[in-house]
């Protein structure tokens, strides 16, 4: 057995990268609380402001409308909720929020918390067999009486599967009715491209980790004229809708590793492209009964270092924990409670049966993935497979 | 000494957690599993002391980063539920007193566990049962008591068969309680000081009847009828259930008068279907001889035990008994006949004998019958 690690798991968090490592550990010395007047903050303001104005030209949006957060799950939640209640406020009867059924938990935990504690309705919109929302459903959703949609919330890119949502389709389905379109963009920052302005949608969330930043921070872009509720309360230190003393150091850290990102997207993106489609060929070639979730290779409605495969009478369970023992890392895709791995509500929400929402891995490639990790997993995947089916019939 | 593979189960709680240790310690290449067996996870016991909470998951995933060994979470609370919930209620309902804890080892621990573990490339399974294994001079592998004997928990793994037994590591047999404590404080264990688990961990708080109440529901087979004098038949007082007793249960039984002689009066026996809880004084409970089904042999089917004496134990933590044990021929196949050289008392059809030889576990039967001293 070899001691080398591959890491494939890049969805779940991804190496930070040198430039930002640098950019941290020198705030990280320097101190100063950015909400200070004194010269020690004023010097913490301009590090906090300059990083905005990075973050705002590589997303193509206005730097008063980033507000830093501490990671995507606050941003979400923060644009849910506090979109929800500040739309209700204004009209009573906008208790309706849309979201597609393949979003991450901390959108369709939100919403679901919105229904049971502030009489939301939650309308979960369907996907085709690739995890691509039916725009269909939603425009028919949306048309059905327009006046009591709160808002509407699509991801921009799944981060189990790797489908692009039609966020355009979304935005011109919401806009003739003044419905604010949030967008959860974690994944897609970096490996699309990916504009605030030219989008149309009027949240966008961000973060810093899934790009090459550091864990604890992330953002949430917001057009100014979005009112927001705040869901914590304190300093305000960020437009008086999420209070808290930023952090310096993970804000210069994000702001470099955005910057950084987006300048390399599409050389990055090719280059995740060919390793994705070299390891699913070739899985797809060595293992009888094995498939690929989410859209063709070729689409352009998928993400570039995704790989979703399902392997017929296996646990996901399983493959996981021998690939481990074997040095590889990936993951079920799935969320876990209690360390229990339940099947995907992204597989189950394209069609798939239990069974087939249980038997999956995600290999999901990033900045350090190299042709060796490649050559990794396909030399592991057989054997794996086999015994994985061994011990399900045991 | 080879190097195997090995599958710790881990609870969440101290003994397991040395087990661990001390294989991967002795070199073996080890991983630590935590069976969820809670289809609610939250549901199930809360507090620190069980198996089945996500708080005792975390402690072992805690405990499995200490030793320096990998960790997962099996799902295995539909198979829980469907061989030991499930006949737990079914038990009960006829009228009987199961041991659930058997039953997951012989159903469980050491069969889905075992059998996905050995096909998954492991070599045996380590749990931090006190009880011990070793290989006997016919080369066959013998489990026998632990050392520390008041925490000998070869009882509840009396249903094991020799491929299972072959198959299974008991790191603790030779230790002491208290040496295990003092081991996981050494070795930075955090869950040194949790308290041990008694109960059964799918009932939450202890309350055996009351969780069957709520959950046997038509199952149930009645839901209430009399407590009768079973020298008399004078009608007692009223019960909730048949399910709420077992033989030789003294509390609860909340009859009003006192019997003529002022003595206490013990639950004799229990009719389902007619709902009736039989109650008498504590010398009807003696019992001198009963019956065993579904036996299991932990070595050779032992023809040579026919007539020799041995001793039993007839329930968890119970005492021994010197018996004499005869497989036989009955209605459900081999069963086991077992006369008890001095009269038990508080003997519950569905537990279980273990037979031992000395320190060695023989086998075990489900006690299906028991015949009183007249």
């Amino acid at each position: 057995m070899s001691d080398a690690v591959h890491y494939l798991d890049h969805a779940a968090t991804t190496p930070v990268v040198d430039a930002a490592v640098e950019a941290i550990t020198a705030e990280l010395t320097r101190g100063g609380n950015p909400s200070s007047l004194h010269a020690s903050g004023r010097r913490a303001r301009r590090v906090v402001e300059e990083s905005r104005e990075t973050i705002a030209q590589a997303l193509d949006c206005r730097p008063g409308e980033v507000v830093f957060t501490s990671g995507g799950t606050e941003a979400d939640n923060l644009a849910l909720k506090g979109g929800y209640w500040a739309r209700r406020r204004a009209d009573d009867r906008r208790r309706r929020v849309l979201v597609s059924a393949v979003e991450h938990h901390a959108v369709l935990d939100a919403v679901h918390w919105l229904a049971d504690h502030e009489g939301a309705e939650v309308e979960l919109i369907g996907v085709d067999q690739h995890g691509v929302l039916d725009l269909e459903l939603l425009s028919a959703s949306i048309e059905r009486s327009p006046e009591t949609v709160a808002l509407v919330s699509t991801m921009w890119a799944n981060n189990e599967v790797g489908s692009v949502q039609p966020v355009g389709g979304v935005v011109a389905a919401a806009a003739p009715h003044r419905i604010p379109v949030h967008t959860d963009a974690v994944q897609a920052v970096g490996a699309l491209p990916v504009g605030f302005a030219a989008s149309g949608v009027d949240a966008l969330t961000v973060s810093a980790h899934k790009l090459g930043g550091p864990v604890g921070v992330g953002a949430l872009v917001v057009r100014r004229d979005l009112e927001l509720t705040a869901i914590a309360h304190g300093g305000g230190q960020e437009r008086d809708v999420r209070s808290g003393t930023l952090d310096v150091a993970a804000i210069a850290g994000f702001a470099v590793a955005v910057e950084l990102a987006v300048k390399q997207q599409a050389e990055h993106a090719q280059r995740m492209r060919e390793l994705r489609d070299d390891l699913v060929r070739r899985v797809l070639d060595c293992v009888e009964d094995a498939h690929l979730h989410g859209p063709s290779l070729d689409s352009p409605d998928r993400l570039p270092g995704i790989a979703h495969l399902g392997f017929a009478g296996c646990e996901g369970d399983s493959l996981l924990m021998l690939l481990d023992a074997r040095g590889i890392e990936c993951s079920t895709g799935a969320a876990c409670s209690a360390g229990v791995a339940q099947p995907s509500h992204v597989l189950l929400a394209m069609g798939c049966s239990e069974e087939q929402a249980r038997h999956s891995l995600r290999f999901s490639l990033g900045h350090t993935s190299t042709a060796d990790d490649v050559d990794a997993v396909v030399a592991a995947i057989g054997p794996v497979v086999e015994r994985a089916r061994a011990a399900r019939r045991a | 000494m080879t190097r195997m593979r090995v599958l710790a189960a881990m609870s969440g709680g101290v003994d397991s957690a040395v087990a661990a240790a001390r294989v991967a310690e002795a070199g073996h290449d080890v991983t630590g599993i935590h069976l969820a067996l809670s289809r609610n996870p939250a549901s199930y016991r809360s507090g620190a002391r069980g198996c089945c909470t996500i708080e005792d998951a975390n402690d072992a995933r805690r405990a499995a980063d200490v030793i320096g060994i990998p960790f997962y979470v099996w799902d295995l609370s539909e198979q829980f539920h469907a061989e030991v919930v499930e006949d737990f209620m079914d038990e009960y309902a006829a009228g009987r007193t199961p041991n659930p804890c058997l039953r997951c080892n012989e159903k469980i621990k050491f069969a889905a566990v075992l059998e996905r573990g050995l096909a998954l490339g492991y070599d045996a399974v380590a749990t931090g049962h006190y009880a011990q294994v070793r290989t006997g001079v016919d080369g066959l592998v013998e489990m026998h008591r632990a050392v520390d004997h008041g925490k000998d928990q070869s009882y509840v793994l009396g249903v094991l068969d020799q491929r299972q037994l072959a198959h299974s590591l008991f790191p603790l047999g030779g230790s002491t309680k208290t040496e295990v404590r003092a081991e996981a404080a050494a070795r930075g264990l955090l869950v040194a000081d949790k308290p041990d688990s008694h109960d059964i961990c799918f009932v939450a708080d202890g309350d055996n009847a009351g969780w069957l109440r709520e959950k046997l529901g038509e199952r149930a087979p009645n839901h209430g009828g009399p407590i009768v004098d079973d020298a008399t038949g004078e009608v007692l007082g009223k019960h909730e259930g048949t399910y709420g007793f077992t033989i030789g249960q003294r509390k609860g039984l909340r009859i009003g008068r006192p019997a003529a002689d002022g003595r206490p009066r013990f639950v004799l026996d229990i009719e389902p279907v007619s709902a009736t809880v039989r109650v008498g004084p504590r010398e009807r409970l003696a019992v001198h001889r009963l019956r065993g089904v579904d036996p299991r042999w932990c070595g050779t089917v032992p023809g040579r035990l026919d007539g020799a004496e041995v001793t039993v134990q007839l329930r968890a933590h119970g005492a021994e008994h010197r018996a004499i044990v005869v497989a036989v021929a009955g209605p459900t196949g081999t069963e086991v006949d077992v006369e008890l050289l001095e009269p038990a008392s508080g003997i519950a059809p569905g537990q279980a004998v273990v037979i031992y030889d000395s320190t060695r576990v023989v086998g075990s039967a489900t006690i299906s019958a028991t015949e009183r001293v007249s």
